[in-house]
């Protein structure tokens, strides 16, 4: 990570440490409700959201505006559509009107690394294809350490599509690097081939929630289903869905939203004494402020 | 024309043995030793003397996509990496479907190619694969063969139906196996590197399962029937046991799928994706020992060129395909004849005797009476890979920088000579010349 943050596979324990430390210094000052930071000042800072999403991209908006930056947005609708050549040529545009910072989403793994290697910029993963969402994985993290305050040797236990989500790759990265053991859990055609990864897999929720300390639960896309990887919505919150009767009295439940209520998670887990989702929501704009203000200071324009 | 190839080594069924050729109206007229006949002489300086390399799987994009290859630029391709003759496949725009249109390629080939071109022509209408197209008469026309490549015969019924038609007159089908509902969208090989980096997989069981499909209704219809560029070891195995129980199935490899695996593919390297997928260490090792074992009968480059600002993109949105007809012999020379993992006939025979036997050639050697259709190599050669030489359209190459080995020095199709020292194009030769490789 040097002017660019694409994802937590390239950062070192150090550098995610230094990460996750300024980030919760941010937290405490939004809880003290100082908003007025001017770390970004004369920085300019482009959302560009080739995808679908409200709150990464708020998220985001408001790290940099609670620092000082000049904000812009830009958003495309039907980004599946979207090739490489336009991408690049959207992004040199954007790079061209003196932007020093492009946070960008796209539905292509690789895609944000693509714009990294072909502008000056600093380049911001917002979530890519299936591959990583850096900062999203960060702001769960977060979120354990600061309610266990530890990650290492801590059991997490990530539930759900795993195969085509990149909250789990980026959970998967950052958290064994930490030293806390992962289990990902889900049914047989959701879960990937994971080789080296240090993760166990398994297809029972109850043996994988076995002695937990987090539950990651991932949101189901339902989109997915069409392709027949699940029966039935009904049959996969029987067997997968976690509910308040899984949870032991410590367990950290979280969440990256936006959730399927009776789907992957029942309304009792979701607003029960376990969840953190919505710390959770607050730590997000925390770890983007981090991230912004060391990107700049790390060669930023 | 009539020219003396001086002091050259004749490779040829196995053996090498020192000798000139002299070569009168496009045929070999004499080999012996210290010839002096009319005409021009070429002094060979201690060079191979190969039949000429045939390429069975080419993609010359012509018609409709000439900003990728024209007949012209990949005949060129052909000539500079030692190859006489390709097969163009059909997967043009529009596909070559009916017999004007393989007519069309035959004498566009006849009279802008540089080596010789066999056409090979659709098994369905628009490679639609639903209806079968004029077999017979693309057959008449020139079609070496039939092929879907880029897309298989997903319908068994469609698929079993060509076969039995095609069986009649004994044409070959050629068949690139790859069920797509099991591929479901993969654009590398499934496994934990393609999960890594969060691309969709394509599981080799979709090329097993087709690869087994197709045996089964070739060996329904007597049909002979080629499977193209295998990429997995299960593929291999299905070949081996069909060979074994009389089955008329023959295969052929890449040279890319013989060198590379998947990891050519990390950080979303465009060069590397191809189809079928580059795979793992235990299929590359797989698709050598069955080359070495004669499950699989040819070598074919798949020549595959796409334009540059085409490749310049994501991994998704990255045509597959890389070019191969300048690399193939020199790579695979140093790859594995030089590491001793493979003899120089056996590498002579993938690229000659080899292909020519699957599409039903007449065997072609460097003996009295035979087409002057003979390449040149100079063992002692090296060079790397660099596409900036590339005298084809296409730079889509992952092996940028590799050394390559025994390089072609001349390339003769029919008494001509295309190729001499790298130059290409119809060479005019002194009365007195050598052939070097600079």
């Amino acid at each position: 990570m040097d002017k660019h943050l694409l994802a937590l596979e390239d950062l070192s324990r150090e550098q995610l440490w230094t990460l996750l430390h300024r980030a919760n210094e941010y937290r405490e000052r939004l809880d003290r409700g100082e908003k007025d930071g001017r770390e970004l000042a004369g920085w300019t800072v482009a959302n560009m959201f080739f995808e679908n999403s409200t709150r990464t991209r708020m998220s985001f908006e408001l790290a940099a505006k609670y620092l000082g930056a000049h904000v812009i947005n830009f958003s495309q609708q039907g980004s599946s559509l979207a090739k490489g050549e336009s991408l690049l040529d959207t992004a040199q545009n954007i790079e061209a009107m003196a932007v020093d910072c492009m946070v960008i989403r796209h539905g292509t793994s690789g895609a944000v690394r693509f714009v990294a290697e072909n502008t000056r910029a600093s380049v911001v993963n917002a979530g890519e294809g299936r591959h990583e969402h850096p900062t999203q994985g960060l702001l769960d993290i977060l979120t354990i350490w600061r309610h266990k305050q530890q990650v290492e040797g801590l059991k997490v236990v990530i539930v759900g599509d795993v195969l085509h989500s990149r909250v789990a790759r980026s959970n998967i990265q950052g958290l064994t690097k930490l030293g806390a053991k992962v289990t990902v859990c889900a049914p047989a055609t959701l879960l990937p081939d994971s080789g080296d990864w240090q993760v166990e897999t398994e297809t029972d929720l109850n043996a994988a929630l076995d002695s937990a300390d987090v539950v990651n639960v991932l949101r189901l896309q339902l989109e997915r289903q069409q392709q027949g990887l699940f029966p039935s919505a009904k049959e996969y919150f029987k067997f997968w869905g976690v509910d308040q009767k899984h949870l032991q009295k410590d367990m950290l439940l979280l969440h990256p939203g936006p959730m399927n209520r009776g789907l992957e998670i029942s309304h009792q887990a979701a607003d029960g004494p376990n969840s953190v989702i919505l710390d959770q929501v607050t730590n997000g704009v925390a770890v983007r402020m981090a991230v912004l203000s060391i990107l700049k200071e790390r060669g930023g324009n | 024309m009539e020219l003396v190839l001086k002091n050259g080594k004749i490779v040829d069924g196995g053996t090498i043995r020192e000798a000139d050729v002299w070569i009168r109206d496009g045929k070999i007229a004499e080999i012996g030793t210290d010839l002096v006949r009319p005409g021009k002489t070429l002094d060979m300086g201690g060079k191979l003397i190969l039949p000429g390399l045939l390429d069975m799987h080419v993609h010359l994009r012509e018609p409709g996509q000439e900003g990728k290859e024209t007949i012209a630029s990949g005949t060129a391709a052909a000539a500079k990496g030692g190859f006489t003759t390709v097969c163009a496949m059909p997967n043009t725009d529009p596909v070559v479907d009916n017999p004007l249109l393989v007519e069309l390629i035959a004498t566009r080939a006849k009279n802008e190619g540089l080596v010789r071109v066999l056409p090979v022509g659709a098994i369905t209408k628009g490679q639609q694969g639903k209806e079968i197209a004029e077999l017979g008469l693309m057959h008449q026309a020139g079609a070496i063969g039939f092929s879907d490549d880029g897309g298989w015969v997903q319908d068994s019924g469609v698929s079993y139906n060509a076969m039995c038609y095609a069986a009649q007159w004994d044409l070959l089908i050629i068949s690139h196996p790859e069920d797509v509902s099991l591929v479901a969208g993969g654009v590398m090989n499934a496994g934990p590197l393609a999960d890594k980096l969060g691309l969709a997989g394509a599981d080799p069981v979709a090329e097993v399962a087709a690869v087994e499909r197709d045996i089964a209704l070739a060996e329904a219809s007597n049909c002979r029937l080629h499977l193209t560029h295998l990429s997995v070891r299960g593929a291999v195995e299905a070949v081996r046991r069909a060979k074994a129980r009389g089955v008329r199935v023959t295969a052929d490899v890449t040279p890319h799928h013989l060198m590379l695996t998947e990891t050519a593919c990390d950080n979303y390297n465009t060069l590397a994706r191809v189809n079928p997928p580059l795979r793992t260490e235990a299929d590359r090792e797989a698709l050598l020992a069955g080359l070495l074992d004669g499950t699989i009968d040819a070598i074919a480059t798949d020549h595959a060129p796409h334009k540059q600002t085409e490749k310049f993109t994501t991994f998704d949105d990255s045509p597959p395909g890389i070019v191969g007809l300048e690399t193939a012999w020199g790579l695979l020379y140093a790859q594995l004849v030089e590491s001793g993992r493979m003899s120089l006939a056996t590498l002579v025979e993938k690229f000659t005797a080899g292909p020519r036997r699957v599409l039903g050639l007449e065997n072609l050697s460097i003996a009295v009476g035979q087409s002057a259709d003979i390449t040149a190599i100079d063992p002692a050669a090296r060079a790397e890979v660099d596409p900036q030489t590339f005298v084809g359209k296409g730079v889509n190459t992952p092996f940028a920088g590799w050394k390559m080995s025994g390089l072609p020095a001349m390339t003769m199709v029919g008494g001509e000579i295309v190729m001499l020292n790298g130059e290409v194009g119809n060479v005019t030769v002194p009365v007195e010349a050598r052939a070097q490789v600079g």
